[in-house]
């Protein structure tokens, strides 16, 4: 085997796939978002009316599916790429502005500005993407061609110098890999931030020969859809990654375990590690060298507990899906008993840029323990939600205000919600925390896999903390005691708090119980499951005491505090607008023609107060659910 | 496997062999560690139960004795204002799943529950959480013994002896979260299910879930 083998290869691999992207690049393009985002904004009908328009008009343009965008806020989204223009990305679209764009644009060669988002390289008449305020914090690096090439042609991944990491790595001793990822420090990115090149040395030193690689992709956080994204986005990054991996550790075999519930992510993958395999880069012989290694996929079945490393091991073998203690570590010990790398969707999609542009320019970016970038889905009450990437180290700060644009309605900000449900629950005081492993653990949340929930004054922060532990609860396997019985207890009594039940000794058990249960599960599942209960015990304790002392909900949310009442003098007798939107004909009118709510039939279904006309306002919530006397029932 | 060495117990100094299990050292030398799930011949240790937890010089959260193994000059500590509280909880949290009517229980007097109730001083009757109400049926479907599900503490004692001692493979784990159980395939009467009614599971269970009919009179 002569040494530049696989750099030859990869030449003409190369070549071959430039000329057809570049082919492609000089006719019109519209790439449109077909994402699980895209999709359920309406991508794919969009995608049906280009196609549609673009025919009638006999024009010779591709339509072609990309990734996410990451711009989310305005799906459906596409970008309409036309030599002589600067590609331009337009958001909203409906089938009128997609006529508008095929008949102006396509057809014609207006590009229409008033409708687009941003242009995506540098021009002298449209800004950019970058130049949005929040383009100076983001720093794209694996969502870098995410939305911008078709998935479904491994030939755009290869033409923007895909897997030339591999042809680089091949070429040397697989240490070669393992030091480049160990001297980057790269951080695994599925929450803990475990050094990735610590890991895959551990796993060489077992001195077996068979070993295994396994991405986990068992994204269940609710909220949080970064590695979906990536994977229905740009799927051969992480395959690449995958296979940097198994050389640096001499596996022969590999999986990607995605979740069931990610079905465009499966096939977006498979399509990939059949089209990789075609070429002659997964499988036996990988570029002709003696390297083999294939990739398969294995789908979770739904248990958020199967993110565990253990539980999830245990699912691929059959098993129920449930945790171990540990040690025995994976790298030891792991799928079917042998030592197992098992890595993050990102984890691995950093590894072809460290390859091919080095340690030292990843540690450049982020900060110096926690090197690289964070990804992020940004959601709830933020104005820009969407995928967003940005430098270890930026503020939650700038993260909510500048790349998220601050807050929907102007409301006031409450607090974020980071990690998921074994996250915690941060205020504004600790906005100025730097988004790394270890300033976020020490604020008592966690980096977990990236999930970014904004919350503002209607948020009730017991409700919050209710909401996270009913779903820990519901996925919690009952294999050890604290997280089966004590997330069940905890969670009963978050229920009756949020009834105004209880008095300060409660408060006292739930800390302590979810103390008991952070110190003595078995699994990350248990442990953590309580964060979001401490944090806001610690940051809002002022909430708890208002709903047990007072029985008021502060935010208006726990439907026992609160009821409904409309304001007399607010209230126009000309409208009828409450009583039709009311679904237990509770809302009636009264002898003088106001309307009136009958507290004992109303179920507090918010309907009336979103139907009310902004100009009477008529409606409000009152917490405690108590009526003045004046305002009590007239009529019937 | 047979290198012995010295470690620390409760300011005791015992000689064990490295590679046990912690937990299983301190029985043998008579140092009690409330336990439950622990099996010994067990490769990889259950370690479900959690009530077992031990402090180490050196480790800074406290440790399951049944997952931990003898190292040469280990300091180890079975009672600490932290270990109690975790372990207090723990059994508690047990107790508040437990349909305990002691008088009535073919266990009385041989419970583990009562062991660990006895040895850590602590209350059987627990006010701190509410009880969790069941509505199992007893099984009394074999000839000699039954099964209240209501007593069960998901140990895992009676699924270890029917599947490596009896090698029979009627009852196993089914469900998940606060459903967890022990039962059979479809969850049918176990004299209808593959049982052979040997009974090791029987003499397996510490808690009077599963127990001779011949004990309640």
């Amino acid at each position: 085997m002569s040494e530049s083998d696989s750099q030859a290869i990869y030449e003409k691999l190369y070549e071959e796939a430039k000329k057809k992207i570049d082919a492609k690049e000089n006719k019109a393009q519209v790439l449109v978002g077909t994402a699980t985002c895209g999709v359920s904004a309406g991508a794919l009908k969009i995608k049906e009316d280009f196609e549609r328009e673009i025919k009638e008009k006999d024009l010779d343009v591709d339509v072609v599916e990309v990734g996410c965008i990451g711009h989310c806020y305005a799906e459906p989204l596409a970008v309409i790429a036309k030599p002589g223009h600067p590609a331009v990305c337009y958001g909203y679209l409906d089938d009128g502005l997609v006529h508008r764009l095929v008949e102006d644009f396509l057809a014609g060669d207006d590009p229409s500005y008033e409708y687009a988002l941003a242009a995506l390289e540098r021009n002298d008449v449209f800004p950019t993407f970058e130049d949005f305020p929040r383009g100076q914090y983001e720093h794209k690096l694996i969502l870098e061609n995410c939305g911008f090439i078709d998935v479904r042609d491994i030939n755009n991944y290869i033409a923007r110098d895909g897997y030339k990491a591999l042809s680089k790595a091949l070429e040397k001793e697989p240490s070669a890999v393992l030091e480049e990822v160990k001297a980057a420090n790269l951080r695994g990115r599925g929450g803990a931030g475990f050094p990735a090149g610590i890991k895959w040395e551990a796993c060489i030193k077992s001195g077996q020969d068979e070993k295994y690689v396994i991405c986990n992709a068992d994204e269940g956080d609710p909220g949080a859809f970064m590695d979906r994204s990536i994977l229905e986005s740009d799927p051969h990054l992480v395959i690449e990654g995958m296979i940097l991996c198994a050389y640096a550790i001499g596996a022969q075999k590999g999986y990607l375990y995605i979740r069931a519930e990610y079905p465009r992510a499966v096939g977006h993958v498979q399509e990939a590690l059949d089209q990789a395999r075609a070429k002659g880069l997964l499988g036996e012989s990988i570029m002709d060298t003696e390297f083999s290694f294939d990739l398969e996929i294995f789908q979770g079945s739904g248990a958020f507990v199967c993110g565990e490393a253990t539980a999830l091991v245990n699912s691929m073998e059959g098993n129920m899906g449930m945790p171990e203690s540990r040690p025995p570590r994976l790298a030891s010990q792991g799928f079917r008993g042998k030592p197992t790398v098992l890595n993050n969707v990102k984890t691995f999609a950093y590894v072809p840029y460290i390859i091919n542009r080095g340690a030292d320019w990843f540690k450049e970016i982020g900060t110096k323990d926690n090197p690289g970038t964070a990804v992020f889905s940004l959601v709830g009450k933020v104005n820009n939600t969407g995928l967003v990437e940005v430098p270890m180290g930026t503020t939650l700060r700038e993260l909510v205000f500048d790349v998220g644009d601050g807050l929907r309605d102007n409301k006031e900000f409450k607090a974020v919600q980071i990690g998921g449900p074994s996250g915690g629950c941060l205020p504004e005081s600790a906005l100025d925390v730097p988004i790394d492993f270890d300033s976020l653990h020490e604020a008592g949340a966690i980096m977990g896999s990236g999930g970014l929930v904004v919350l503002d004054e209607n948020d009730c922060m017991v409700s919050v903390s209710r909401y996270f532990l009913e779903f820990t609860q519901h996925e919690s396997c009952g294999k050890c005691t604290f997280c089966r019985l004590g997330t069940k207890h905890m969670l009963d009594i978050l229920n009756g708090i949020t009834r105004g039940k209880g008095d300060a000794e409660t408060l006292e058990l739930l800390k302590e119980l979810a103390e008991d249960v952070r110190d003595g599960s078995l699994c990350n599942l248990g442990k953590t499951a309580p964060n979001p209960v401490l944090t806001t015990l610690e940051y809002f304790m002022d909430e708890y005491k208002a709903h047990i002392e007072e029985g008021r909900c502060p935010a208006g949310v726990c439907r026992e505090l609160i009821l409904y009442y409309i304001e007399p003098p607010k209230c126009s007798k000309l409208c009828n607008v409450c009583v039709g939107s009311c679904p237990t004909e509770a809302i009636f009118t009264r002898d003088d023609g106001l309307k009136e709510i009958d507290q004992e039939k109303c179920v507090k279904c918010d309907n009336c107060l979103k139907a009310c006309p902004p100009e009477y306002n008529a409606i409000v919530k009152l917490s405690p659910p108590v009526l003045p006397p004046e305002k009590e029932k007239t009529a019937k | 496997m047979s290198e012995l060495v010295k470690i620390t117990i409760d300011d005791r100094e015992i000689e064990a062999r490295v590679g046990d299990k912690l937990l299983w050292t301190a029985l043998e030398n008579d140092i009690y560690i409330p336990h439950l799930c622990s099996i010994k011949d067990e490769k990889r240790p259950n370690a479900s139960c959690r009530l077992c937890f031990v402090e180490i010089e050196g480790v800074d959260h406290p440790v399951t004795s049944c997952t931990r193994k003898v190292e040469e000059g280990m300091v180890v500590k079975t009672r600490s204002q932290r270990i109690d509280r975790l372990v207090k909880t723990g059994f508690e949290l047990l107790l508040s799943d437990h349909d305990l009517k002691c008088a009535q229980c073919a266990a009385n007097r041989k419970c583990a529950l009562q062991t660990i109730a006895k040895e850590r001083r602590i209350k059987l009757r627990q006010k701190r959480f509410k009880l969790i109400e069941r509505d199992y049926e007893i099984d009394d479907s074999p000839a000699e013994f039954a099964y209240n599900r209501s007593r069960c503490v998901l140990c895992g004692q009676c699924v270890w002896a029917d599947r490596e001692e009896a090698k029979v493979g009627a009852i196993g784990f089914t469900q998940r979260g606060i459903n967890r159980a022990v039962t059979t395939f479809e969850e049918i009467p176990l004299a209808d299910s593959i049982c052979t009614e040997c009974h090791l599971c029987v003499d397996a269970c510490p808690v009077g879930a599963l127990y001779y009919k011949s004990d309640l009179k």
